[in-house]
């Protein structure tokens, strides 16, 4: 009876909200035992093997080491002399499904332009699974897992979602299993321009104001929720883009941060600590190179372009050794791509950025460049203990180069997601071929 | 001050070698650009501006300066086939900065590329620096489906860029013409017809030229457009729907004096410009873009109409490129089409280095059964000299053939990897400087430690 006083209930127990209304339904396919031997590997975290050994079975890497690696009997072997192994590219900037071929109108389905704050849309519902770009990541550009995010016309443009690159009827289909959601921002000239003639914001500074007004409503969304879920009572209204603000001052959403200047990354830097949220990875940080030190002491993953500027004011200052100074500062250094046709060549890509860094005195590996490409990646989408490097026990997401991966001349040969073979290029029916290129010119050709 | 400064020091440093010299390169992995393979140890001489000669055995002027390019590879300098190359600095809500279309002007054909190309833009110092030489530029279009005339542009580092004004009229058909026709194709047509026939009207009257090419002439003095306007009888009928000037620039497409060069993507579009090549026999058609041309290839070849082709599309990013592929180009290639790279819609602007990478990727798909590839020296051509032909430059530039222009880059290593990067650059046979403000914001930031006085202060 004493407890009485301190446990004094204000109404029935609170209602638990189911966070993953919308599940993965993602199985992995089957995939043979494999050894790819023979190789030389990149581990992904700046391992090089040369004639090494990887076997992949029940989905999972089971060994990555040299040629003393044991080879399970009844192991499918791949002869991989000459060629290169590398974990799966993860491009952590992609429209693909919500901006798909063809793009037209009735497809168009990237942005919310409808108000500058709309962290209640979630990218995955308008993901279409059947976009032919999709395919083309995988056999083009050994893209295993890729983060859809919606556009940055909004300063909160919605929840992304992270997929495995997988052909699939639904979105569901591909939903990378237990990958944490993020929190599309942006910053800068795009809310500026999309919003400026609809009522605002028009500057900069409307952008920061409506970004802190947001997140100070948040905050007591946050609060209510927190009381509410501790004491039970009545259940506050429920409001869906509180639900993803609170998530992300919860620390269970990650924030990819559309910004490209150096001065605007680091006001947005003092807006997290002043709101008490991290920012997770800015998103085309052009600028990034001017605050490489900035970036890394506040543990905050720069997503780049090799060689984009100039097409509009806040772009005009990239350089070509951006992704390689962010990681000579201790920084994360990841190449995106955000584009359809650039996510097929993000290997290139990051060859230019490699080439343009050791030129400017950056001396790294080709074997720890590929960090950019598929670690440091997973690290920012909060699934680096799952993918993102040829680690045992991760998931088997390979590709097989049929050169060195940095070279131009050098294709994907083969593609195994989850230890499944999706893609070999010797083998037409390995190709896939999207309900939309069905029947239509071209349908199932080398694309 | 501080702007007037930088231009100065802009000046100072481009202005000690802007002579032509005579050099010879020695040593060297020689890629001619013709579509030959290297040839190992070869030498490269420029003079007067001019390539002098390009391969083994070749004798080196007296007087000559000797480079040693040993370890390195020499080619002709890169040829963007299509491109927005200084006509535009930065694209999005910063209208001043760009000058390729021009929405609301009355003019259409008339409008003229040349005086809009600005040598000082960043985006030719940037590419420069990547071993790009040459440009095609190409308004962009405005009020109907004519762009107006574009030209051929050197990237030098002087005030004198336009090799070649009023090359070429452009034009849109496909999607985009037919939505700045009114909004189908059958629009796109009636225009196009409508317009040569204003043009052959106007023709009768126009003073002869003594059948001197016009592009060659200055356009200050005496711009041909205009001066076709002083006939005897300039009365026109008036059923018109172009203006004077308009139907004036059209003559010379219509005559054959000019190039037509045709945006179409669909393999329909594509036949329906061969189609209007018989109807107006003396118009002389080239077709970018041209994404599914492989499907109509062989009735291509047999047209004899040039294509500037984008290497890599292979989405099908709108209904009219249903059937991309990468291996367009090298289908296209091997049923006989002349046929070069360019980057038509894709990053026109500013991104023209990237045309080695696209060209390399498809020597890549030679090892990729079904698709269509090309050879490593005629990766290197479409880049190169095959551009350059379609234009009516063929050996003039985009080769080191004995006379083409002294545009010329050496190479760290083969020039269709990534990791290779120019080591020098002559155009016209002048050493050029590979500086930008890329290449100064980044010795800006090499070091981040704070120092006396802020980064500003650090040149």
């Amino acid at each position: 009876m004493g407890g009485c006083a301190t446990t004094k209930k204000e109404g029935p127990p609170p209602i638990r909200i189911n966070q993953d209304p919308y599940p993965s339904t993602y199985h992995r396919y089957s995939g043979a035992v494999t050894a790819i031997r023979g190789a030389t590997v990149f581990d992904g975290e700046g391992a090089q093997f040369e004639n090494g050994t990887v076997v992949l079975a029940d989905g999972v890497v089971q060994a990555v080491g040299d040629a003393s690696t044991p080879i399970p009997e009844g192991a499918v072997i791949v002869d991989a002399a000459g060629k290169w192994v590398t974990p799966g590219i993860i491009d952590v900037h992609s429209h693909l499904g919500d901006y798909p071929s063809p793009g037209t109108d009735g497809n168009d389905d990237g942005n919310e332009a409808t108000a500058p704050a709309r962290p209640d849309v979630w990218a995955e519902h308008s993901v279409w699974p059947q976009d032919p770009g999709f395919a083309r990541a995988l056999a083009n550009g050994g893209v295993t897992s890729l983060q859809i995010l919606p556009g940055s016309a909004n300063l909160f443009g919605g929840r992304s979602v992270v997929l495995k690159n997988v052909p699939a009827r639904t979105m569901q289909g591909m939903k990378f299993p237990g990958a944490p959601y993020g929190l599309k921002m942006a910053c800068g000239e795009n809310p500026k321009r999309v919003y400026g003639n609809k009522g605002g914001p028009a500057t900069r500074m409307g952008n920061i104001a409506t970004t802190r007004a947001t997140w100070l409503k948040a905050q007591e969304y946050k609060r209510k929720w927190d009381r509410y879920e501790k004491n039970g009572g009545e259940m506050p209204s429920r409001d869906l883009a509180m639900d993803t603000l609170r998530g992300v001052l919860n620390g269970e959403i990650l924030v990819h941060n559309h910004c490209y200047r150096a001065d605007e990354m680091a006001i947005m830097i003092d807006l997290s600590h002043e709101m008490g949220y991290k920012i997770t990875s800015f998103q085309h940080a052009v600028e990034a190179y001017k605050i490489a030190d900035l970036l890394a002491a506040n543990g905050t993953c720069a997503a780049m372009w090799a060689d984009w500027w100039g097409f509009k004011m806040e772009s005009y200052d990239g350089i070509k050794e951006n992704i390689p100074f962010v990681d000579r500062a201790g920084g994360c250094a990841i190449v995106h791509s955000d584009d359809p046709n650039g996510i097929q060549r993000l290997n290139q890509e990051a060859a230019k950025a490699l080439a343009d860094g050791r030129r400017a005195g950056h001396n790294v590996t080709d074997a720890y460049a590929w960090r950019w490409l598929s670690y440091n990646p997973a690290k920012s989408l909060g699934i680096a203990d799952k993918t993102g490097s040829l680690k045992t026990g991760k998931m088997a997401d390979v590709v097989l180069w049929n050169g060195n991966p940095f070279s131009t001349y050098t294709r994907p040969e083969r593609v195994w997601i989850d230890g499944a073979l999706m893609y070999d290029a010797n083998n037409p029916r390995l190709r896939p071929v999207s309900d939309f290129e069905l029947g239509q010119p071209g349908e199932g050709d080398v694309k | 001050m501080k702007r007037l400064s930088f231009l100065a020091a802009l000046l100072a440093a481009s202005a000690a070698p802007l002579a032509a010299q005579t050099v010879a390169i020695t040593g060297g992995t020689v890629a001619l650009g013709d579509g030959s393979e290297p040839i190992p140890g070869g030498t490269v001489v420029i003079r007067d501006g001019k390539i002098a000669g390009a391969g083994l055995n070749i004798a080196i002027p007296r007087g000559a300066e000797i480079i040693d390019a040993r370890g390195k590879w020499v080619t002709p300098g890169i040829v963007a086939g299509f491109s927005r190359l200084g006509i535009s600095e930065v694209d999005l809500s910063a209208d001043g900065s760009t000058d390729d279309r021009a929405q609301n002007s009355p003019f259409s054909a008339a409008l003229d590329i040349a005086p809009a190309i600005n040598p000082m833009q960043t985006t030719i110092a940037v590419n420069r620096a990547d071993g790009v030489t040459r440009a095609v530029v190409a308004p962009n279009i405005g009020r109907n489906i004519f762009g107006g005339q574009g030209a051929l542009m050197d990237l030098g580092a002087d005030r004198d860029p336009v090799t070649r004004a009023r090359l070429f009229q452009f034009v849109e058909f496909g999607e985009r013409g037919a939505g700045a026709a009114g909004g189908s194709r059958p629009a796109t047509y009636a225009m196009f017809r409508n317009a040569l026939r204003e043009a052959r009207e106007l023709s009768r009257f126009a003073v002869s030229r003594g059948g001197r090419a016009e592009t060659q002439e200055d356009p200050v003095v005496r711009d041909p457009n205009e001066s076709r306007l002083i006939g005897p009888n300039v009365n026109r009928s008036e059923d018109i729907m172009l203006t004077r000037f308009d139907a004036a620039a059209l003559v010379p497409v219509l005559q054959g004096r000019q190039y037509l060069m045709i945006h179409v993507e669909a393999a329909n579009d594509i036949l329906n410009v061969i189609k209007l090549k018989r109807e107006f026999p003396t118009i002389r058609p080239i077709m970018v873009g041209v994404t599914e041309g492989w499907t109509v290839a062989g009735e291509i070849a047999a047209s004899g109409i040039p294509v500037i082709a984008s290497a890599v599309n292979d989405l099908p990013a709108s209904f009219e490129m249903l059937a991309a592929t990468q291996s367009n180009v090298g289908r296209m290639r091997d049923a006989g089409v002349n046929v070069a790279i360019g980057m038509i819609d894709d990053n026109d602007t500013r991104y023209l280095f990237n045309q080695r990478q696209y060209a390399a990727n498809l020597v890549a798909l030679g090892k990729v059964p079904g698709a269509a590839g090309v050879s490593w020296g005629e990766a290197l051509a479409l880049i190169t000299s095959r551009p350059a032909q379609v234009i009516g430059m063929g050996g003039k530039i985009g080769s080191l053939n004995t006379g083409a222009a002294g545009d010329v880059v050496i190479w760290s290593g083969d020039p269709l990897e990534l990791a290779s990067a120019t080591e020098a650059v002559w155009i016209d046979g002048v050493r050029q400087p590979l500086e930008s403000r890329q290449t100064k914001l980044r010795d800006r930031y090499q070091r981040l430690d704070r120092s006396a006085l802020p980064e500003a202060y650090r040149r």
